[in-house]
């Protein structure tokens, strides 16, 4: 009872802590999200699905100070392409940094700052519906917070093959920023859409996307969580997916104190197809590590198809924490759904957690799901070494070869070889560093 | 070139002794056979030679032109000359074989204080020792070794040779696991680097590898040492005779 009480005193605390936007069409989603984060309250330690991972600094009032990136300045990634910019410092718009327009033909694109003056939208009928849905069976009180307190965001409509990207490039430029960005896709039936997403953001970053695929709607996700070695990120993705949909998401990360993506996808349309996937590489020698994924995949439709495919390469006690989930539901028939989680643990200070879970309802599926913790291959590191190749540009190679089956999951053959360039560099800096 | 002087080898974490005082000499140009039972220490040997972990060198030297090995790192022999061609090469999912040929060749470059090769040079010159090797572009595209057969994984060690261009091959039981043909295009690829300056030393469980690969020297080792050297005709004797007469002979 006491717990509950202090439970309830600092999700108060937090609340009060807000800038609370009225909102125009989202006004009643985000009273309703206010007082579901009431009554969940915010995490702790004791809750199942937070024992691996501190939400302390997520708790806080303020934001955790983050000091700046200081590191070398890398070419934007995805930089050369030809996409459609929207950038976000600190979790405000900046015009400048943008698109100076975002007309493409079979895409339409707002500002849900500025949409939420009106008290009509398309995204009406999307914004807080996905998260709320997905606070069952299993609290996300990040993810309420964000639908309540959001400031700003995109809302996105794919009514047909877009044949540019969308960017998102995020920007942390205050170390005491506190940003709550939320974004909502639509990818109507037959329609497709490449997301993109790069940068740290802000000192903290609370995200929330959802993402509704109509049938026959293809949408890609790849993202960059940035370099800062101090930002603290909490982000889900929400998404249903109807008939013959396809969803593809890839998130690469690198440093960071604390990151906790979330996926929660929903399979309600038969034969829709959905594949998460991440590859992270922490370092605790530049700060305390933790890296946090947390998938939570339901088949509703029969014949659909779901992967989760995550690597994590750890070192100098970097930790790691994966809880995957596979929900079939009754009537799911002809479920193929995967999960693999794997870590490279290059010392032995470092840990991966992983909680792998299954839950079958129906009785003609085929779901298989492992868990991996290994060291370097010596055997491969000896064969690279015997060709000439040092240590540890030998080591380099076997951590991309790790990695190489999360990546593979990045549909577009472009986007795959700039994430492995951008890890190529990253690791012969270190190498050289 | 190559000159191994009462070598002794134990395993690092246990106390058996597998190489008992072996001498070898490999002059430049020449082609050396290994022959041996199982268990005589031959893929020791090589190990050893290429500074692979696990090996405690007790007693004994081996030099490559003068320079001692032992010491070096393996990436070290591979830049002063050394190549081994592994019995079971290593899957390496998810790095490209041309990614591995020319990180591998540039090291080296780099090590030996020579510029790296542009991408253009590289992609020539893989090009033209791969078509001679019959490796279509399809392998190189494809992950080190990864669903490649036998014979693909066998001849991509024989292209790696023809990168690399070392002065000094050991060729750890190549035949193992080849068909005839497969066999033969190996050993066309190994003939065709054969030249005065550079030196093999083919270790073989049978007689078939020699006689696509013809030998100057063939040695016979047993309980970690050389117990008898001849000519090709040896290798010959211990396809119709087997090993036991031999060690009987040589005891």
């Amino acid at each position: 009872m006491r717990k509950d009480a202090a439970r309830a005193g600092a999700t108060a605390e937090r609340i009060a802590a807000l800038d609370l936007p009225k909102g125009g069409f989202t006004a009643p989603a985000r009273a309703a999200a206010l007082s579901r984060l009431r009554e969940m309250g915010l995490p702790g330690r004791r809750d199942e699905y937070w024992r691996f991972t501190d939400p302390a600094p997520l708790n806080a009032a303020t934001a955790p100070e983050a000091a700046l990136f200081t590191g070398v300045v890398e070419p934007q990634l995805f930089g050369s392409r030809d996409r459609i910019v929207l950038t976000f410092v600190d979790g405000r718009f900046d015009a400048a940094q943008s698109s100076p327009d975002f007309a493409v033909a079979g895409l339409e694109i707002s500002r849900l700052a500025e949409a939420d003056r009106a008290d009509l939208h398309w995204a009406q009928g999307l914004y807080g519906l996905l998260e709320a849905a997905g606070q069952t069976p299993v609290a996300r009180p990040f993810a309420a917070l964000n639908t309540a307190a959001a400031t700003d965001g995109v809302l996105i409509r794919a009514t047909g093959k877009v044949s540019r990207p969308v960017h998102l490039v995020y920007v942390h430029a205050d170390t005491g920023s506190d940003a709550v960005l939320h974004h909502c896709v639509r990818v109507e039936a037959g329609a497709e859409l490449t997301l993109l997403e790069t940068g740290p953001a802000a000192a903290r970053f609370n995200k929330v996307m959802e993402v509704d695929v109509a049938d026959g709607g293809r949408f890609h996700h790849v993202r960059a969580q940035g370099r800062d070695h101090s930002r603290r990120a909490i982000t889900h993705i929400f998404a249903r997916l109807g008939a013959e949909a396809l969803f593809k998401s890839f998130t690469l990360t690198a440093n960071g104190v604390l990151t906790r993506n979330e996926a929660v996808i929903t399979l309600s349309g038969a034969g829709a197809i959905a594949h998460v996937a991440g590859a992270a590489l922490g370092d605790g020698a530049s700060g305390p590590f933790l890296h946090d994924d947390t998938v939570f995949v339901t088949h509703e439709a029969e014949g659909c198809e779901s992967r989760q495919v995550f690597k994590k390469v750890l070192r100098n006690g970097a930790i790691g924490v994966f809880q995957g989930k596979i929900l079939v539901r009754q009537g799911a028939q002809k479920t193929d759904g995967y999960q693999i989680s794997q870590s490279l643990l290059l010392d032995e200070d470092s840990q991966f957690l992983a909680k792998p879970e299954l839950e079958i309802y129906a009785d003609d599926v085929k779901c298989s799901h492992g868990s991996t913790t290994g060291a370097i291959d010596e055997t491969a590191l000896f064969y690279l070494r015997s060709r000439g190749v040092p240590r540890e540009e030998a080591q380099s190679l076997l951590v991309l070869s790790f990695l190489a089956d999360a990546i593979a999951e990045i549909e577009d053959e472009g986007l795959q070889a700039e994430i492995v360039e951008r890890l190529e560099n990253w690791l012969a800096r270190r190498r050289k560093g | 070139m190559l000159e191994i002087k009462n070598l002794h080898v134990k395993l690092e974490e246990e106390d058996k002794p597998i190489l008992k005082g072996l001498d070898l000499t490999v002059g430049a140009g020449e082609v050396h056979a290994i022959m041996g039972p199982n268990g005589s220490g031959k893929s020791t040997l090589s190990y050893v030679l290429s500074g692979r972990d696990g090996y405690e060198v007790t007693d004994g030297a081996a030099s490559l032109d003068g320079e001692s090995l032992l010491e070096m790192e393996p990436e070290e022999r591979a830049a002063a000359g050394l190549f081994l061609a592994f019995q079971y090469p290593v899957e390496i999912p998810g790095v490209g074989n041309m990614t591995f040929l020319r990180t591998a060749l540039n090291a080296q470059r780099k090590a030996r204080g020579e510029a790296e090769l542009s991408a253009g040079d590289f992609l020539k010159l893989v090009r033209e020792k791969a078509k001679a090797l019959k490796i279509d572009a399809e392998m190189l595209k494809r992950p080190v070794n990864v669903g490649f057969s036998g014979g693909e994984k066998k001849r991509n060690e024989i292209l790696q040779m023809a990168m690399l261009e070392p002065r000094m091959c050991i060729l750890d039981e190549t035949d193992s696991g080849l068909d005839v043909d497969a066999m033969k295009l190996v050993a066309d690829g190994v003939n065709a680097l054969r030249s005065k300056d550079r030196s093999f030393l083919v270790i073989t469980h049978y007689q078939r590898l020699l006689d696509h690969i013809v030998p100057d020297v063939v040695h016979i080792m047993a309980d970690g040492r050389i117990v008898k050297t001849g000519g090709p005709e040896l290798a010959l004797e211990v396809e119709q005779n087997g090993y036991a007469d031999i060690l009987a002979g040589a005891n």
